[in-house]
């Protein structure tokens, strides 16, 4: 019977178990689960474990938006379980891929259901509409799931209207291994009640019982009463003939192993400019003067799990592929906002999204990279974002709002109505700092006045246009900031790309050599020779397209590396970058 | 407590645990105690007689005392106990810091003593604090003596120790001395240039729990022995309830069983370690 039970769906836990933020113990056929409801309403239902070290999820804390393990703190989001910080490397972003097992989950007649494997749908019990039932206490009891169910069938209860009645009719309408529906007759009431049996595990069990009709006040604590119990009587009768009978062995539910690459701790999965997810255009609307919203949701199944500061690659309908940040906070799974200006010189990116697309309409895009990772160690951060470079920002700020760690958002525009999604921004109070219409000098000097007495463990994340980047950068490294604590992303590069060098790259680890002739980059020669390398803007800004070298002296065109990184000569941006020397060694 | 299974791991076998500390002991009545699955009666005949029994055959199992603890080795012993030079140094206290028993495999209790990635989620406001949660890279190595050792391992601590005023950046080296025996060495607060020191010995009780007995070797200046107690006892106290909810309780050898990171070298190359040595008991062996 119960390798029949991994298929069906059996009730979890009732709705009272999952109040706000709390995080339930569930289990089934001997499978732990951790319940949580985040702030948005989704029920998850995880394995209840800890990918990292095994901990369970159970004693793990419910932001509203993410889950976070007690041990060594790692977050999963909301819907997807995927992890998206690991407090331990907080500049790096985690493998994309660290996702704990999710399980189905359906909440109806006031229980949670899941199932291993679901088959078909959650049970049907026509004539009970939602909101006109009651749910009865979950009734644990030490024996295997058919004894219960077999001696449900003869369980006598009163009809809700003649609940202090003595001598009811009850019959049992319907009855399998795992549920049973009575119906309780005393003169003109009548009371269907279905009495669900949740498997816990090969001994263990709860009775989860649901009654037609609504009761309210006084009538519902004494029916609540009245069943609890006659349920607990029966539990005893059925728990005495259970310990008369051997015990069955507990069930072993089989943990799945993770991936060998994790298992390994490896480098981000490498692949090409690929757009494998479909998204719908759920709403488009004016985030502020000249820029576009855009909420993009998935056509199927969830999206991938982003982190604060992650971008995608949109392809678009006339050919041309833009990235844009996510700005969504922390749990925020449902969907992918992005904010899009309409740039003057638009050389048909912006254009197409503003004007083409529309609300209905089908995009790819990519899976989300995050080369921008935001460390969560510091003791204040200090966000400066200058027009649309707001967009990774507000994702960054609302991911340290959510976690109560100290951050100002400076956020330059022309004037208020530039200012991108307030529904985003209002929810960080005084920590949103707008600098509204300055000019180029007052911005200078207002950079001067935010950047000014620099503290170990403050760090600085920046994004806007070009020339504001290299004023605040340069601001930063006068007052004192260390490179190491001046984090940027640049829209585009545009610097001018000199492609007339020619030389030699070898790939250290796929044992080839490549010429590059003038003209050509790195990364397309590398890609006619069958490397597989992966790359989003292909203009040096993004950082998708890094590679590590082992011997050579880079030529950077990029906008990407830091200073210290250039001068190390141990990175390079392979989509706009070339050789000084006559042969670069990469370790690809 | 229900039967156990017993261990058939030579290098256990063979080696001294400590089953008891010492002054838990009293010569009124006998103490019951388990090791690698066997469950043992110690009886005292006055101060200094112990006698340990095997409630199973009923035959005298070895004994002997040292640091404050009664050790006992059910097999044939095949080296002597471990050795530990900061015991001699007259400058400070021993203590033994309060067995405390986990629900968990004792091997995962090496591991988390291993562990600065918990600290501020588990230590939170004396070993660590967020936001302060990085994990600098150390580095690890087996040395000719067939320990593990792990060097340059640094965590910022807002009470690193029971006379610490203020928080600062410790720097710690942990060894792996047996596979139930782990020792960490941490700058002392006062003198800078000498180490303190715990070892951690933990009694195999059976594959599921432990009972971790920590010995203190703490330079005396500043500090008495109810204050170090007290804050061993702290800390193990945070540590347990968090090791008792790990699943599964032994300890997964196969490297796919659970996610490592970078900071957790050293208990990635313990786990490899113990694999090498044919250690079982405790562990869930890798498939191959
Ligand atoms: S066990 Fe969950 S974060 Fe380490
Ligand atoms: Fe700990």
């Amino acid at each position: 019977m119960l390798d029949t039970a991994k298929t069906r769906w059996h009730p979890i836990a009732a709705s009272y178990d999952l109040p706000f933020r709390h995080v339930f113990h569930g289990q089934l056929l001997g499978r732990e689960f951790a319940v949580w409801r985040a702030d948005d309403g989704y029920i998850n239902v995880w394995e209840n474990r800890c990918l990292h070290r095994g901990v369970r999820l159970s004693i793990g804390i419910n932001d509203g938006r993410e889950l976070k393990c007690q041990y060594h703190g790692w977050r999963y989001s909301n819907r997807t379980a995927g992890c998206t910080y690991i407090p331990a490397h907080p500049a790096d972003a985690p493998a994309r891929t660290i996702t704990n097992r999710t399980f189905a989950a359906v909440e109806r007649y006031g229980l949670v259901w899941s199932a291993e494997e679901p088959q078909g749908e959650v049970p049907e019990l026509p004539g009970f509409a939602e909101g006109e039932l009651l749910t009865l206490r979950g009734i644990a009891v030490n024996a295997p799931a058919d004894a219960v169910a077999a001696r449900l069938r003869s369980y006598r209860f009163q009809p809700t209207g003649q609940i202090d009645g003595s001598d009811a009719k009850v019959t049992v309408e319907a009855a399998n291994d795992f549920s049973v529906a009575l119906r309780a007759v005393e003169g003109s009431s009548t009371t269907l009640a279905v009495f669900f049996v949740q498997p816990v595990d090969s001994n263990r069990s709860v009775i989860r019982g649901v009654l037609e009709g609504r009761a309210e006040g006084a009538v519902r604590m004494a029916v609540l009463h009245h069943h609890n119990d006659r349920l607990s009587k029966l539990r005893d009768v059925v728990e005495r003939e259970a310990v008369a009978r051997p015990a069955p062995a507990p069930l072993e539910p089989v943990i799945e192993r993770v991936s060998p690459e994790l298992a390994e701790m490896p480098e981000e999965t490498k692949h090409g400019r690929k757009a494998t997810i479909r998204v719908e255009v759920a709403r488009k609307w004016q985030a502020a003067d000249g820029i576009a919203g855009f909420e993009l949701r998935p056509i199927r199944g969830l999206l991938p799990t982003f982190q604060p500061g992650a971008h995608i690659d949109v392809h678009m309908p006339n050919g041309l592929i833009r990235q844009y940040s996510i700005t969504n906070g922390p749990g925020e799974s449902e969907s992918y906002v992005i904010g899009v200006k309409l740039e003057k010189e638009s050389k048909g990116g912006s254009i197409c999204m503003h004007e083409t697309l529309r609300q209905g309409d089908v995009l790819a895009i990519s899976e989300p990279r995050n080369n921008f990772p935001l460390r969560r160690d510091a003791v204040k951060t200090i966000f400066i974002a200058g027009g649309i470079g707001i967009t990774p920002l507000i994702a960054m700020a609302q991911a340290l709002h959510n976690q109560n760690l100290a951050f100002d958002l400076h956020y330059f525009a022309q004037n208020e109505a530039q200012l991108a999604f307030p529904e985003k921004t209002s929810g960080l109070g005084g920590a949103l700092k707008p600098h509204l219409g300055l000019t180029p000098e007052a911005t200078g000097a207002k950079l001067r006045e935010i950047l000014a007495n620099y503290q170990p463990g403050r760090h600085l994340y920046l994004c806007g246009p070009g020339p504001m980047l290299e004023a605040a950068r340069n601001v930063a490294t006068e007052a004192g900031w260390p490179e190491a604590a001046v984090h940027f992303e640049y829209f585009k590069n545009t610097n001018k790309i000199d492609d007339s060098s020619s030389f030699e790259v070898a790939l250290a680890r796929s044992c080839v050599t490549l010429k590059v002739p003038a003209g050509r980059t790195i990364l397309d020669v590398m890609r006619e020779a069958g490397v597989d390398m992966p790359s989003s803007c292909e203009q040096g800004a993004c950082g998708t397209c890094l590679a590590t070298v082992i011997e050579g002296e880079p030529d950077h065109q990029d906008v990407y590396l830091n200073d210290a990184e250039r001068k190390s000569g141990t990175k390079i941006m392979t989509c706009v970058s070339r050789a000084k020397s006559a042969r670069l060694v990469l370790d690809l | 407590m229900s039967k156990a299974a017993l261990c058939s791991d030579r290098v256990l076998l063979n080696d001294w645990h400590v089953v008891a500390d010492l002054t838990n002991l009293s010569s009124d009545e006998p103490f019951h105690t388990r090791l690698l699955g066997a469950d043992l009666t110690i009886h005292s005949r006055g101060r200094y007689d112990k006698e340990v029994v095997r409630n199973d055959t009923g035959t005298l199992v070895k004994s002997t005392k040292r640091y404050g603890f009664l050790w006992a080795c059910l097999g044939k012993p095949e080296r002597d106990i471990v050795f530990v030079p900061e015991a001699e140094e007259g400058d400070r206290h021993l203590v033994t810091g309060g067995s405390i028993a986990v629900r968990v495999s004792g091997l995962r209790a090496v591991e988390n003593f291993l562990d600065m990635g918990h600290f501020p989620f588990v230590h939170t406001g004396w070993l660590g604090d967020e936001p302060h949660t990085e994990v600098a890279p150390y580095k690890v190595e087996l040395t000719a003596a067939d320990e593990l050792v792990a060097t340059e391992c640094q965590f910022y601590q807002p009470v690193a120790s029971p006379t610490a005023k203020e928080g600062f950046i410790v720097d710690y080296v942990y060894k792996v001395i047996r596979p139930y025996t782990v020792a960490l060495y941490k700058s002392n607060p006062v003198q800078k240039h000498r180490l303190d020191v715990i070892t951690l010995f933990v009694q195999p009780v059976d594959e599921d729990n432990c009972v971790a007995h920590p010995f203190l070797c703490y330079l005396k200046e500043g500090i008495d022995e109810a204050g170090i107690r007290s804050f061993m006892q702290l800390i193990f106290a945070q540590d347990k309830p968090i090791l008792e909810n790990q699943v599964p309780k032994r300890l997964p050898l196969d490297p796919r069983a659970e996610t490592p990171i970078r900071a957790d070298a050293v208990a990635v190359l313990y786990r490899r370690w113990l694999r090498d040595k044919s250690v079982t008991y405790g562990a869930i062996p890798a498939r191959m």
